[in-house]
């Protein structure tokens, strides 16, 4: 109070002319500008306000950031449109007499013959066959004077190259007595044919379809790459090939189970370790190729059928309809169990023993006629073969009567289940192509190139597939946080993918297969982190509630001040001009 | 005009035609689900000795889908707390779904993956995303892949928008739906059938936009799904009515019967549920009507019969084997099976 009127008194000396409402306007304003405490509080606000927004956003900001680590999106989403060149090499030996003296002279020249693999999916897939074109060495034109075709094969010198996914064709003499008069080809067991040469001008075009031919019906087809790329196109319920090889993956375990339902009657043995080793390993050995296997078997005990087959008086033999097939599996399913280590798919084949008093049990398909190899399988699970004892073994007191199984054909169904199983059926061939037998492992070479091809493909596809989405998901949950190793995988799907494309161009199929399963093997890695699981939704009425307790009582004071000041300075401006 | 000379050539107009086992089987197979496995993830999200009916809802649910086929291998099943060992269990071992105890659901096999604690939003997250670490076993993981029909049931407590787990978090409708989108990208199902059972139940498929999903919910927001009777002697009610009604009707179902979507969505009036159950198919390619209901609680497997072998000499040493391709049964006559 003292205060005030001093400084009344001080402005009251100093101005003594002014009016009395000027004079006392003139009381507050500089009451106003010249109190050190009214300046220091408006300093510290200001400054309140200054660190709040400069220093405090930004650090609250930063750090309820979420650490992303930098992936490539726009190469992923390059590769959904790329254009995938699948090189087969195919050397064209021609024999002697062959082909006319004119052509011959144009010889050793390649052909290039690429077509475009139509697709219904958004991936573009073409196909080169590279036709080395040359004629037969001396060592070749003695091995083709055999008389049958197995001796010529067999008296073949090795290819120089026979790497996987190349074809080896050699062009015979057009009135040659190797093949029969009808057959215009040979499709060998391994990687070689043999073709009718050609008269005439049109020779080497006419050569040239027939090699085009031979070497699209060995390596790649249509429907060979329909089937890999199965669920990429356009859902097609009528056809059900695509619906039955297994996925690719990079192992699988194969369990042989031996059911025996009536132990009572039957003490079976089967030796299945033989039978593996004989006639399983060295399919295996050359489907390892497209992974890792491993084989194990078991013997289960009083495992029933879930069906009652009926009797059929006719034959006096128990039947199981086709339709009851289906519900067979599941009641057996439940006890055949698996490894718990391992997470590759399981394949299962059955063989079944029936009871004494349901034996002997045959397979009816929808017709009512007996299906010859008792045996029935279903699409990426495996398969049930049925065992009828010999009924001439009843005739003894002795129980339980010994039953040794005969493996053979017990191993001839199975090996051909697990052929179609894998996808590799039996090859549909035109009429004037002569197909030879498969070799000793139960597998032609050139259908396991097929395979091979179809596996990189689909690998590839999947990349593509599992790369996009996750791409895709990060991009639109931004509260995902992204580590360093899995932006490691992704890099490392990326170059192997690139790998496997620039070597699926050149036409080295096992390189390219190998990096196409690490690009899986890494995209998988990345897409199934367990650190990108997404639990930090947070809709929006919560995100208030959290953020309003911090910051409301924190920026009220300053805002009230920061008007506070605002309105003062225009009132000081406005009393100013009023004054001058 | 109608004699028998007209019914003769009437007769000899419908055999010259393709015989209709021809069409049924195209027909069959346009209808058909394209599916080769089934799986089950079944969730129950509440503890405590009062919340008995949740857990009983999930074990007739696990009943009815084990008894259909579907093996312990391919289901997930998950009980938040331990009812048939609780210690304020007057019939240790046994959880029952009647007051007349005429069905233990608990039976002598049951095998529950994820139990107690480990019951969690995150952990129900990995299991339909397949982030699990690398150290979970099999029986702890969803391996279903692209041709996989998958049933998801869920009871509990649940609101408008959310579901409580545990009764200390809760997961969302957003992110059940941005799982299962997560599940499409990867191709994790072929089909998935969605059933929830709780209060406002229909919230929790609202946001669904992926596709192939059906959604079946015991009651609409704003209306409580409410528990079916209690029992006098164990002190709790033992099922709700959603689910009661359910495994009524489930329990007609065996593997064979040709029972479909529509029928399931019958089931549980308004009269007997008191609630309102919901369902939501606009997502579901398939018209309701040919789905049945063993698509999904059931696992009909597609069979082939294998008319093909290979051939093997029994001589183990030699090589050069022929391969012998059996032609259709019918034409080469009935051939003695070789022993």
């Amino acid at each position: 109070m003292a205060e005030g009127r001093m400084l009344g008194e001080r402005a009251r000396v100093e101005r003594p002319r002014l009016e009395r409402g000027d004079r006392e306007r003139n009381q507050a304003l500089p009451a106003l500008i010249l109190d050190p405490e009214k300046i220091r509080g408006k300093h510290a606000a200001l400054c309140f306000a200054t660190m709040a927004v400069m220093l405090g956003l930004p650090l609250w900001w930063k750090t309820t950031e979420t650490y992303r680590a930098a992936l490539p999106y726009s190469q992923i989403s390059e590769l959904d449109s790329l254009l995938l060149r699948l090189r087969v090499p195919v050397s064209v030996v021609f024999v002697q007499g062959s082909l006319p003296i004119v052509d011959q002279q144009k010889l050793p020249f390649t052909i290039v013959n690429e077509r475009d693999i139509p697709l219904k999916c958004k991936m573009r897939l073409k196909s080169r066959f590279q036709q080395a074109y040359r004629m037969a060495g001396s060592s070749e034109e003695n091995a083709l004077k055999k008389d049958t075709v197995q001796e010529a094969e067999a008296a073949l010198p090795l290819p120089k190259e026979d790497s996987l996914g190349s074809l080896n064709i050699f062009v015979i003499p057009e009135k040659s007595s190797l093949l029969p008069q009808d057959k215009m080809s040979y499709i060998g067991p391994k990687r070689t044919a043999f073709v009718r040469g050609a008269h005439g001008r049109q020779a080497l075009t006419v050569i040239g379809q027939k090699i085009l031919q031979v070497a699209q019906a060995m390596s790649l087809t249509e429907e060979v790459l329909a089937s890999a790329l199965g669920d990429r196109l356009p859902e097609d319920k009528l056809n059900l090939d695509k619906r039955r090889p297994l996925k690719s993956s990079l192992g699988y375990e194969i369990t042989f189970s031996l059911l025996n339902p009536d132990p009572k009657s039957h003490e079976v043995h089967w030796d299945i370790e033989g039978a593996v080793e004989n006639y399983v390993q060295p399919f295996m050995s050359l489907l390892s190729a497209i992974g890792n296997f491993s084989m194990d078997s078991q013997v289960l005990y009083y495992a029933m059928l879930g069906v009652t087959p009926r009797f059929d008086a006719a034959t006096s033999s128990y039947t199981l309809a086709a339709h009851s097939l289906p519900h067979v599996i599941n009641p057996v399913e439940a006890r055949l169990g698996s490894r718990a280590a391992s997470l590759y798919p399981v394949i299962n084949f059955l063989l079944y023993v029936p009871e004494r008093a349901h034996s002997p049990l045959y397979i009816q398909d929808k017709d009512g006629a007996r299906v010859t190899t008792n045996a029935f399988h279903s699409p990426r699970w495996g398969g049930i073969m049925v065992y009828n004892v010999d009924p001439s073994a009843y005739n003894t007191t002795r129980y339980p009567v010994k039953v040794n199984v005969d493996m053979v054909p017990v191993m001839e169904v199975f090996l051909s289940q697990m052929r179609l199983l894998f996808g590799v059926p039996h090859p549909q061939m035109p009429e004037n192509f002569l197909l030879g037998s498969p070799p000793s492992e139960g597998l032609r070479y050139w259908e396991l190139d097929r395979l091979v091809w179809a596996r990189a493909v689909e690998n590839l596809a999947t990349v593509i597939t599992t790369l996009t989405s996750l791409a895709e998901l990060l991009d639109k949950i931004g509260n995902i946080v992204i580590k360093d190793d899995v932006a490691s995988e992704v890099y490392r799907a990326m170059d192997a993918f690139q790998e496997a494309a620039l070597e699926l161009s050149a036409g080295n199929l096992e390189v390219a297969f190998r990096a196409s399963r690490e690009a899986v093997t890494s995209s998988e890695k990345a897409f199934f982190d367990p650190s990108l699981l997404h639990l930090l939704y947070f809709p929006d009425d919560q995100k208030f509630a959290i953020y309003i307790p911090l910051f409301l009582p924190m920026a009220v004071p300053i805002f009230l001040s920061m008007i506070k000041i605002i309105v003062e300075n225009q009132k000081a401006r406005k009393d100013m001009e009023k004054v001058d | 005009e109608a004699g028998p000379g007209s019914l003769s050539r009437c007769l000899a107009y419908l055999t010259s035609f393709p015989s209709p086992s021809v069409w049924q089987d195209q027909a069959e197979q346009l209808f058909k689900s394209g599916h080769t496995n089934n799986w089950a993830v079944l969730v129950c999200t509440s503890r405590f000795w009062f919340n008995y009916r949740h857990v009983a809802n999930t074990l007739s649910v696990y009943r009815s889908v084990k008894r259909l086929g579907i093996p312990d291998s391919h289901i997930v099943l998950m009980l938040a707390d331990d009812m048939a060992c609780n210690p304020r269990n007057p019939k240790p071992a046994t959880v029952f779904s009647h007051k007349n105890m005429e069905l233990n659901v608990y039976g002598d096999d049951v095998e529950v993956d994820y139990r107690s604690y480990e019951v969690t939003v995150e952990n129900f997250l990995r299991v339909l995303t397949g982030r699990v670490p690398p150290s979970a076993p099999r029986s702890k993981r969803l391996l279903s892949d692209d041709r996989s029909n998958v049933l998801i049931y869920m009871t509990g407590h649940g609101g408008n928008g959310f579901l409580k787990f545990q009764d200390s978090e809760e997961i969302t409708n957003v992110e059940l739906a941005d799982a299962f989108e997560q599940m499409w990208q990867k191709r994790r199902y072929h089909e998935m059938l969605f059933i929830i059972d709780t209060c406002q139940g229909a919230s929790m498929y609202e946001r669904f936009y992926s596709p192939n999903v059906m959604a079946l919910a015991s009651s609409q927001v704003g209306e409580d799904s409410l528990s079916h009777q209690p029992d006098l002697a164990i002190g709790v009610h033992l099922m709700d009515r959603y689910t009661f009604y359910v495994l009524e009707f489930l329990e007609e179902i065996h593997p064979a019967s040709q029972a479909n979507m529509n029928d399931l969505f019958q089931v549980c009036p308004k009269s007997l549920c008191v609630s309102t159950p919901g369902h939501r198919t606009d997502l579901f390619q398939r018209n309701p009507q040919n789905v049945l209901i063993t698509d999904f609680f059931g696992s009909v497997r597609k069979v082939e019969l294998t008319t093909e072998t290979v051939s093997l000499k029994p001589d183990l040493s030699s090589m050069g084997y022929r391969e012998r391709r059996e032609g259709p049964a019918q034409s080469s006559g009935v051939h003695p099976v070789r022993k």
